[in-house]
């Protein structure tokens, strides 16, 4: 069989492509260099819509024109990729229709979002945003791909962990050695290569976003559970309470991450049950938050607090003990019928240290956002009315902050990636097969100048989701500051 | 002023105080004692020669009186052999029974005894110290003037179009780990096979096969613009979003403010307004940004060093650290500690000093 080539029987767009792009990158200088020579047309001009443009209103239009063209091209390669037979577009057109439901599902939460946008409040708005858009749509890309490779079993072409002779260090697009060309169907090639234990780089890196996608979001929210349970009475409350806490903050915010994560996650710490000890402290604040949510605003109310908090209490626990017990570690407290799942000890161990470096930062926002809430009218209206503290704490500073808080989240879930990956560089927590992204551009970089592909493909992965959540934080911000 | 100085010395030695029992503690778990006993001795030690070696070294002392041993207020543990070899934590090779000092903890200036790298721990550190030092420099020369131009460029026309390009860029820039964007530098400029390096090479525009090197390790001994590229672009890129965000928002702020309003109605070039009125006022933050940065730096000066191999301050803290190298991790976190805490300090006092609106009384 022959090898892939990128573009495959689209090579005759190639040219355009190229031009195009020239094109492009010279209109963008030109414009760079007019904006400095020339002056704008007059405002009265413009708003007229009278034909008084000058010459730099002219290279606007034509730098316009040229990336719509651009995006056309690009529109072209992937569309075609999923229409034509497989391979039959190259690599860029195989690695298209492999992510063929992704596609399909992005396009549909943009159309809907696009049409119900002024009924979905603050989601809606950020259809107003093209950063905010652009942003989404990386987030969204990488959150389709790891629902439909992690519950439905389908982009990756291959096993990320099965190794085939002969495919060491393989260039993007070399068809797999000793396959049927036949019946291999969409496994005949390894489309972006092979890293230098003969696995399927791309494979591997689509498995790599589910490890990402499941670990980042959560591990930010128990973050911030741990930190806004502790963050907002600090802030409200003050006094010594406040000293202690911030000290504690500032003590674990002055150690450099790396080394904390050194003392954290070596396999010698993880032995002497440390960090599974850490989880049961960690994993508490979020029942204590949901307890202390729900008691707040309905303890006038016993009939409906009792059954409610019972409930949540019962199940919470329930999802707690099965989260900190299994078997063959320090704490195996639940008999092995009542544990719903087990976490896998690696995975545990970054969980719980991400989130460890995460809640003391998130502990200074909220107490800040606290500080400066609490001299609010409303909640001295509160406090005349005769609220308690956590009533105040939760259902009138906690609301009012959310701003500033869901944008921070969006950034942080990108630093938590950051995280993640910094662990798999330095080849800590999870196992060293483990397709996650830090682990595999840490395998790739040993080989970096002869052979980049096994490590580029997990860096520019996770290089698009982090960019993505900043931008869609970004567009929050604009938006909510909107308002 | 005095007082709030003395004041943050002082927390800052409680903070360094806590944090160094927590590194002691964490380093001195049984595990981790076994495993600094079998890579000392050997790997196929039994439980009984472990112990041995722990006892006889004073490893197993309690971690508290260790602890007070290492900061140099208890006389630290000695033991003499009957064949009169003398053992301890202050013995140093070539010491005899009568030459080997009571006390040796930092309090003396005695930093203690690098397990890995068989030297004393002051010693070594020094040289990763400088080492780390060279990289941070050309860091802050690179990173800090481009960082302050594209935000003040981006902030002095908000929303305008050179503003919405220089923040995508920042926004790129803090977005890209140091891992990946050091990844990309070294496949896409300092490969022989693939990016720039071939094609300039083809061109007959450089030498070598390759634009740069992909390792620092000759950088050690002399800097070159050819070693040192690299890692200083690769640590610079990740602090420098952030500072050029920041300068933007404050420069932005300052723009909207009533006296830049009035400087324009009374005819003032645009030029002169952004030069004289409202850069001075707009650096008054990243200023403090900058300070603050550096404990990332810390942290991307950490990934670099590893990627680049350059024996520095990060490269160490890795090599300790992976070694159970007691007393160096010690020492290096006292230091980065230090780093953290003395930036917070000056970054303080110097928005004071910049900053006539606040006074700390």
């Amino acid at each position: 069989m022959e090898p892939l080539t990128w573009t495959g029987n689209l090579a005759l767009l190639n040219p355009i492509f190229t031009y195009v792009a020239y094109a492009f990158i010279l209109a963008v200088a030109l414009q760079i260099v007019a904006s400095f020579v020339f002056k704008p047309a007059a405002v009265g001009a413009v708003m007229t819509g009278t034909t008084a443009a000058g010459p730099k209103e002219w290279i606007d239009k034509l730098a316009k024109y040229l990336l719509l063209a651009l995006i056309v091209v690009c529109l072209i390669y992937l569309l075609a990729g999923m229409v034509m037979p497989f391979g039959k577009a190259g690599i860029i057109g195989a690695v298209s229709a492999r992510f063929a439901p992704v596609w399909i599902a992005l396009f549909v939460t943009f159309t809907l979002s696009t049409v119900y946008k002024r009924r979905l409040g603050l989601y809606g708005k950020l259809y107003d945003s093209m950063i905010g858009m652009i942003g989404f749509g990386f987030v969204m890309f990488w959150v389709y791909t790891a629902i439909f490779v992690g519950v439905f079993d389908m982009i990756a072409t291959g096993d990320p962990l099965s190794q085939v002779s002969g495919m060491k260090n393989k260039l993007p697009g070399t068809p797999i050695r000793g396959v049927d060309p036949e019946t291999c169907g969409t496994s005949c090639w390894y489309l972006l290569g092979g890293d230098n234990l003969a696995r399927d780089v791309f494979s591997r890196m689509v498995e790599g976003s589910v490890i990402v996608i499941v670990i980042a979001p959560f591990a930010t929210l128990f973050a911030f559970m741990g930190g806004i349970t502790l963050g907002l009475p600090a802030g409200y409350f003050g006094g010594k309470l406040d000293t202690f806490l911030s000290f504690l903050a500032n003590l674990i915010l002055a150690f450099p991450v790396i080394l904390l994560f050194y003392l954290l996650v070596t396999p010698e710490i993880v032995q002497t049950g440390i960090p599974h000890y850490m989880a049961m402290v960690l994993f508490v604040f979020p029942i204590v938050f949901l307890t202390v949510l729900i008691n707040s605003r309905f303890y006038t109310r016993p009939k409906l607090r009792n059954p409610l908090l019972a409930g949540i209490l019962v199940l919470t626990v329930w999802i707690y003990l099965s989260a900190i017990s299994a078997p063959g570690t320090v704490i195996h407290v639940l008999p092995e019928s009542m544990d719903m799942f087990n976490i896998s000890s690696g995975i545990l161990v970054v969980f719980v240290s991400v989130v460890f470096v995460n809640s003391p930062t998130v502990f200074r926002i909220v107490r800040g956002l606290a500080l400066d809430i609490q001299t609010r009218d409303y909640v001295a209206a509160a406090q005349t009315r005769g609220e308690g503290p956590w009533y105040i704490m939760l259902w009138e500073i906690l609301p009012n902050a959310r701003g500033p808080l869901i944008v921070d989240f969006c950034l942080r879930v990108g630093y938590t990636t950051i995280l993640l990956g910094t662990l798999g560089f330095f080849g800590l927590g999870l196992p060293p097969e483990s397709p996650d992204w830090g682990t595999t551009i840490n395998d790739g970089r040993k080989l970096l100048s002869i052979y980049p592909h096994p490590a580029l493909v997990p860096a520019f992965a996770l290089l698009s989701l982090v960019l993505g959540l900043n931008l869609l934080a970004d567009g929050l911000r604009e938006e909510s500051l909107r308002d | 002023m005095g007082l709030f100085i003395l004041r943050r010395v002082g927390m800052m030695i409680v903070t360094a105080l806590c944090l160094t029992f927590i590194v002691f503690f964490m380093t001195n778990l049984y595990p981790n004692l076994e495993k600094l006993a079998k890579t000392q001795g050997n790997f196929r030690m039994s439980e009984e020669a472990v112990n041995s070696y722990l006892t006889d070294r004073g490893y197993l002392q309690p971690t508290p009186v260790k602890y007070l041993q290492w900061l140099g207020v208890l006389p630290g543990y000695k033991q003499i052999k009957e064949d009169g070899t003398v053992l301890g934590k202050c013995v140093r090779p070539g010491m005899t029974a009568d030459t080997v000092p009571n006390f040796c903890g930092v309090l003396q200036g005695d930093w203690g005894w690098s397990t890995v790298s068989k030297a004393p721990v002051g010693e070594t550190l020094g040289k990763r110290l400088a080492n780390t030092a060279k990289l941070m420099f050309w860091v802050m020369v690179v990173m800090v003037p481009s960082a302050l131009v594209i935000g003040v460029l981006a902030g002095m026309n908000e929303g305008s179009r050179t503003d919405r390009t220089l923040s995508t860029v920042s926004i790129t820039s803090t977005a890209t780990p140091e891992y990946v964007s050091g990844v990309i530098f070294i496949a896409l400029l300092a490969s022989t096979r693939f990016g720039l390096g071939p094609i300039l090479h083809e061109w007959g525009w450089i030498e070598g096969k390759a634009l740069f090197k992909g390792t620092a390790k000759t950088a050690m001994d002399k800097v070159t613009f050819e070693n040192f590229t690299l890692p200083v672009l690769t640590v610079a890129l990740y602090g420098m979003g952030y500072i050029a965000r920041m300068t933007r928002a404050s420069m932005a702020e300052v723009m909207t403010a009533q006296y830049i309003r009035t400087a324009r109605l009374k005819g003032v070039a645009f030029r002169t307004i952004v030069m004289k009125h409202a850069l001075r006022n707009a650096l008054i933050a990243p200023f403090t940004v900058i300070m603050l940065q550096f404990p990332w730096l810390l942290n991307g000066v950490v990934i670099v060093e590893t990627l680049f191999s350059f024996s520095g301050f990060g490269w160490q803290l890795v090599n300790a650290a992976g070694n159970n190298d007691i007393e160096m991790l010690l020492a290096v976190s006292v230091v980065s500690v230090v780093v953290v805490l003395v930036t917070q300090l000056i970054s303080d006092i110097g928005y004071v000093y910049l900053n006539p609106r606040i006074r700390i009384s």
